[in-house]
């Protein structure tokens, strides 16, 4: 397991267990107690390490290269997951995932974008960074949901749209523009859920849902802490204060009512615990399903314009100033 | 090989001095000096090269709607700080500087009002405010816009030149694409044309929401015009860029616009098109 920079202290104890483990026999009476109290030095020491992290702290996890990812979720939370490809117009994009499957027995469109684990897979899902023709494929299959009366899942996790030249020349902003609209009328429910990054356009481009939901461990904002840095303060050092002027966790978006609510994680990040998480991740979309599959498709599509009509702050001040 | 050679102009993505001051103003694209009344009379497009000085909501209002009158509306809308954001400098700081700069609340603004006898609502933004930024009150704005030309039946134009999302305003910010994407579908459902003309430069969050959104996307010649800017695209990919990439002409080549067209035709090629939507012609 890969430890993060902030986690040393948990690291290093850890070690020493294992260490002191090595060394001592079954009923050993002097390390044994050693041992336990070391461990249980390391859970207070997590425990406090986690409930008190920083912004930056909860990116770090969000990019956790053990982190669970779409794919992972599909296969532990579905059943009978059917992937399709393609967007029937250029090419089948790597950086989204999706198809069709059921969920406790219930058919569902579930679709997300997908990073890869090696220097080969991450390459190859480019960094979960979607071209064109992701936001297309997403967009075919949300209108199958809509067609065969199946709710909607997506599950967001990249750093971004992907920047590139081909990209632009086969309309990425025309693709994130046109699923924008398509999703704010389509009939059938749709479920978000932040399962990592979720970097601006990239990321709302298939997450209009009637609910949204971050997991404990993400982030979610206009732009990276990073691009942010090097815009504002013109070098990429800034990402810690970035990062915290962005106010971009689970916790700050349900603070500000953009999202439904938080999915929590097992202690340390959902990587620590797969399983956990991704039964946490289950239980609200059945929750959700539930709620959504009783509104009517004129509804959803009614309170969904509703929802992201009414986002944003500003005042409103008399005429004649 | 000119194919790829640097061109230095093409990764810039601010000119900071638009409609300079002075009698003679030096035109960016050939150095040449043109006499400003010679501009003006031209809509700020260069008579001899055709360069396209950046305007804002000011001018285009004042030549697109009949004798420059029209009614307002959204200025009761003002932006706030939500977040607290704090960079080098206070995000409430930066709005009280541009305001004080600009004369305007925030980078757009709504104009209801007649273009050639026809009912028309035009949104404008301009550039010059957080360079064209959305944020709340831009979302806001144009979607009072776009609910107003619903409600009444009245063709839409949104004029947009921005950088994008306004960081200040973080996730609010994105969610405005989301909003003025979701009231242009209501739009869509009631009929009423919307063209969507895009001016130098129109990137980020506005090109992939309602910019793109347009039944007729239409442009300036030699906008720049994408998702991601050109700087950022060459570091992901290493290589320069071609030139002429992500300008109207290489979108309308990509067939990601209707048409092109210079300043000073704007308005009646806007107008024709209307007409024949409303079916004008025919009565």
């Amino acid at each position: 397991m890969q430890y993060l920079d902030f986690e040393q202290p948990i690291a290093d104890l850890e070690k020493k267990i294992k260490e002191l483990s090595e060394l001592s026999v079954a009923d050993d009476e002097v390390l044994s107690p050693e041992i336990k109290r070391l461990e249980k030095r390391v859970d207070e020491l997590r425990e406090s390490i986690f409930t008190n992290l920083t912004r930056w702290q909860r990116v770090q996890l969000a990019r956790h290269p053990e982190r669970p990812y779409t794919l992972d979720y599909i296969y532990k939370i579905t059943e009978n997951f059917v992937e399709i490809h393609g967007d029937r117009y250029h090419s089948d994009d790597k950086a989204i995932v999706g198809g069709f499957a059921t969920i406790d027995g219930q058919s569902v469109v579930i679709m997300g974008h997908q990073k890869g684990r090696d220097t080969e897979s991450r390459q190859y899902r480019r960094f979960g960074m979607a071209n064109p023709e992701g936001y297309r494929k997403a967009h075919r299959l949300m209108k199958l949901g809509e067609k065969f009366d199946i709710p909607v899942i997506t599950l967001l996790d990249t750093p971004g749209a992907y920047p590139g030249l081909e990209a632009e020349e086969r309309g990425q902003a025309e693709a994130i523009a046109k699923n924008l609209k398509m999703m704010a009328t389509l009939k059938v429910p749709i479920i978000t859920v932040v399962i990592g990054e979720g970097a601006s356009g990239g990321a709302i481009g298939i997450g209009m849902g009637n609910e949204v939901y971050m997991m404990e461990n993400t982030w979610y904002s206009v732009i990276s802490p990073e691009s942010c840095s090097s815009i504002l303060w013109k070098t990429w050092d800034y990402k810690e204060q970035a990062a915290a002027v962005l106010k971009l966790t689970a916790e700050d978006l349900e603070g500000m009512d953009i999202i439904d609510g938080i999915i929590k994680e097992p202690l340390g990040g959902a990587h620590r615990g797969p399983d956990q998480a991704a039964k946490a991740v289950k239980e609200q979309i059945l929750e959700s399903l539930k709620r959504l599959k009783k509104k009517s498709s004129e509804k959803l599509v009614e309170s969904r314009i509703d929802k992201y009509a009414n986002m944003g702050e500003f005042k409103k001040v008399s005429n004649n100033k | 090989m000119t194919w790829f050679k640097r061109k230095d102009k093409n990764i810039q993505t601010d000119q900071r001095k638009e409609m300079p001051e002075g009698v003679w103003v030096k035109v960016p694209k050939t150095g040449e000096t043109v006499h400003r009344r010679e501009l003006e009379d031209n809509l700020w497009v260069d008579p001899l090269s055709g360069y396209h000085f950046r305007i804002g909501s000011d001018e285009y209002f004042s030549f697109l709607f009949d004798k420059g009158e029209f009614e307002e509306i959204g200025q009761d809308i003002v932006p706030t700080d939500p977040l607290e954001f704090e960079d080098r400098k206070k995000y409430s700081d930066r709005l009280d500087e541009y305001q004080e700069k600009t004369g305007k609340t925030d980078a757009v603004r709504v104009g209801i009002g007649k273009m050639n006898d026809l009912d028309v609502v035009i949104t404008c933004m301009d550039f010059n405010f957080i360079g064209g930024s959305m944020g709340s009150v831009v979302g806001e704005r144009i979607g009072m816009a776009i609910d107003h030309a619903r409600k009444n039946e009245k063709p839409l134009i949104i004029i947009s030149q921005s950088g994008g999302a306004r960081m200040m305003e973080s996730v609010l910010s994105l969610m405005q694409m989301a909003k003025t994407s979701a009231k242009l579908a209501q739009l869509e459902e009631s009929g009423v044309p919307y063209i969507s003309l895009m001016t130098n430069p129109t990137t980020g969050g506005v090109t992939a929401s309602f910019a793109m959104l347009g039944d007729f996307n239409i442009a300036e010649p030699e906008a720049l015009i994408g998702f991601a800017g050109p700087r950022v695209i060459r570091q992901t990919i290493g290589r320069d860029l071609p030139e002429g990439f992500q300008r109207s002409e290489y979108l309308l080549d990509h067939g990601f616009l209707d048409f092109i067209t210079p300043r000073p035709q704007i308005k009646g090629k806007l107008t024709k098109l209307i007409k024949i939507l409303l079916h004008k012609y025919e009565e």
